[in-house]
């Protein structure tokens, strides 16, 4: 299964902040842990991650810091503010109403689309 | 690894590094933030058994196609693009084509407003004799046509050019029903405000769709400050050049003082202003913005001009010495500060972290403020004296829009650097607030007169 383009990017503002709100990340593995966390079931552009991030960043929610990483590199980890605390809450909540709506249409949907074809 | 493939490697890198960095919009820091995401890939790939070539193939592969990711930088980074255009491929099909098209047009428009300035003179009327018709009338010679230019430049919406015909015609109604009083001060000052509030529909169609955003409306506002900036520097080439045709015809005996007069200074400046927007728009990608740098390097000037003054009045005890165009010197500081705050904001990267030029601009916008209360009140403490005259009224109308915008704008700033609130805000509040200029533009122009008896 693939998730549609539209979905993944309505998604990933929530995503990015849920996975910032553990601990402070940057780009690779942000994109490794969503990777595992939907069992390879969102498959991101590696690169359009970086302009969300900067999105993110210019609204507020997260802030952006160079530091050295262990290779040696200079590397940008991004943490979450409180901004991109109350943002996240905000967006669940959306995504919550989202799902319990379409779940409250499963079972009649789940009757239409299943018992012509496949009975 | 071993060493060659190595080095082989890291030569694909670099290669790959220069495609990215080409891309002007996408800036070295974002390239070292890929980079980084690249080598953390192939170090992966690798990992789990590749190949470094074939690996190289797979990251790049995965960090997505370049032409896209420009363009979705581009989209993030709007203020870069204005800096440094590069309208993505769409439009470089055929660059030359286009980029001819307009310089032809451009200067087809500026000889059409030079020449449409003279129109009234065809029916009798003389820019000596009937200076007040041209003062009140001359935003609509040229802004329409400045209108069209960018009405067929962005290719705006048939609801935006009808939008902006029907103000021009509403302006120009306003301007000329009236009956003023020769010489009274409600018709100069219809003169000076009708250009500031028909600047916002230039400004509409400037932005096109993107009038509803901040994003265009920032936009706008460079595009004002460059016009200005590039409209003195055509004036200053054009003074050098009148100068010159005085003296070398007055060196063979010909006068040609009334055609310079009547023909060469009038239609210069009226295409002037279509010569520089369209500069405006050419140059983008070869300069680096002019406004912020004046602003870069006057910021400071000032900040410390308004601290030391403030600073003398409080050691000598000198109270501010009222006369009646103190409030027109303090309008002016007020309009430098906050050209100074604007331009300033818009070369600012807005998710930068506040810095020293960010205290600064608080500092000077504080101390303006300071200076401003200061005048505001010995004024109204004295207002009865004065009497309220339309030009007083507009003077002190005018303050009180701009003191509202700096005060709110200094509170933003410091909510900013206390972390409060991101810049955005600022940026909002700025965009926003143009089109409260021309609401009060507009009632000046429309109210005044008959409020104040035509006088």
């Amino acid at each position: 299964m693939e998730i549609n383009k539209d979905l993944i990017a309505a998604s990933s503002t929530p995503i990015v902040l849920a996975t910032l709100a553990k601990r402070e990340s940057y780009g690779y593995a942000i994109l490794k842990h969503v990777q595992k966390a939907s069992e390879q079931k969102m498959e991101w552009t590696d690169g359009m991650l970086y302009p969300v991030l900067h999105r993110l960043e210019r609204l507020g929610f997260i802030e952006g810091k160079w530091k050295a990483s262990t290779s040696g590199r200079k590397r940008k980890y991004y943490r979450i503010t409180s901004r991109g605390k109350s943002q996240l809450a905000e967006e669940l909540k959306q995504w919550q109403a989202v799902d319990a709506t379409i779940r409250g249409m499963y079972p009649t949907l789940r009757q239409s689309l299943i018992s012509p074809s496949i009975i | 690894m071993q060493k060659n493939q190595t080095d082989q490697l890291e030569k694909q890198i670099s290669q790959w590094r220069n495609f990215l960095t080409n891309r002007q919009v996408i800036h070295s820091n974002d390239v070292a933030e890929l980079e980084d995401h690249l080598r953390e890939q192939i170090a992966g790939l690798v990992k789990a058994g590749l190949a470094a070539d074939e690996a190289f193939l797979v990251a790049v592969k995965r960090i997505g196609n370049l032409d896209e990711l420009s363009k979705e930088f581009a989209r993030e980074h709007s203020d870069r693009l204005w800096k440094q255009l590069v309208l993505t491929s769409q439009d470089t099909s055929q660059p030359e084509n286009r980029n001819h098209k307009e310089t032809i047009i451009a200067f087809g428009l500026a000889i059409l407003a030079g020449l449409l300035i003279k129109l009234p003179a065809l029916f009798g009327l003389d820019i000596d004799h009937d200076a007040s018709f041209y003062m009140r009338n001359v935003s609509f010679f040229v802004l329409p046509v400045l209108a069209g230019y960018f009405i067929w430049k962005r290719d705006v919406s048939h609801k935006t050019a009808i939008g902006a015909a029907a103000g021009l015609i509403a302006g120009a109604i306003f301007a000329n029903v009236y009956p003023f009083i020769s010489g009274g001060s409600t018709e100069s000052l219809t003169s000076l405000h009708i250009p500031i509030a028909l600047w916002i529909i230039v400004g509409m169609t400037y932005a096109g769709k993107r009038w509803g955003d901040m994003a265009g409306r920032m936009d706008f506002i460079r595009y004002t400050g460059e016009l200005f900036i590039y409209y003195v520097l055509i004036a200053l080439g054009g003074g050098v050049l009148t100068a010159f045709i005085f003296a070398i015809f007055n060196s063979i005996g010909f006068d040609l003082d009334p055609i310079v007069a009547s023909w060469i200074i009038p239609c210069g400046a009226a295409g002037a202003v279509i010569i520089g927007s369209w500069l405006v728009e050419a140059k983008q990608s070869v300069i680096e913005n002019m406004a912020p740098v004046l602003t870069q390097l006057f910021t400071p000037l000032f900040t410390i001009v308004l601290v030391v003054f403030l600073a003398t009045i409080v050691l000598s005890g000198h109270g501010i010495d009222i006369n009646r165009d103190i409030l027109i010197a303090f309008d002016l500081l007020l309009v430098a500060v906050l050209g100074l705050l604007v331009y300033s904001m818009s070369a600012r990267a807005p998710q930068a972290r506040p810095g020293a030029f960010d205290v600064l601009q608080v500092i000077l916008l504080a101390s303006a403020l300071l200076a401003d209360a200061v005048a505001l009140w010995a004024i109204i403490s004295r207002i009865s004296e004065f009497g309220l005259s339309p030009n007083r009224m507009a003077a002190f109308g005018v303050n009180i829009i701009l003191l509202v915008n700096l005060a709110w704008s200094a509170v933003l700033y410091v909510r900013f650097l206390r972390g409060r609130t991101v810049f955005l805000q600022l940026e909002r509040w700025q965009t926003n607030y143009l089109v409260v200029y021309a609401v009060w533009a507009a009632t000046v122009v429309i109210l005044f007169p008959p409020l104040f008896g035509y006088k």
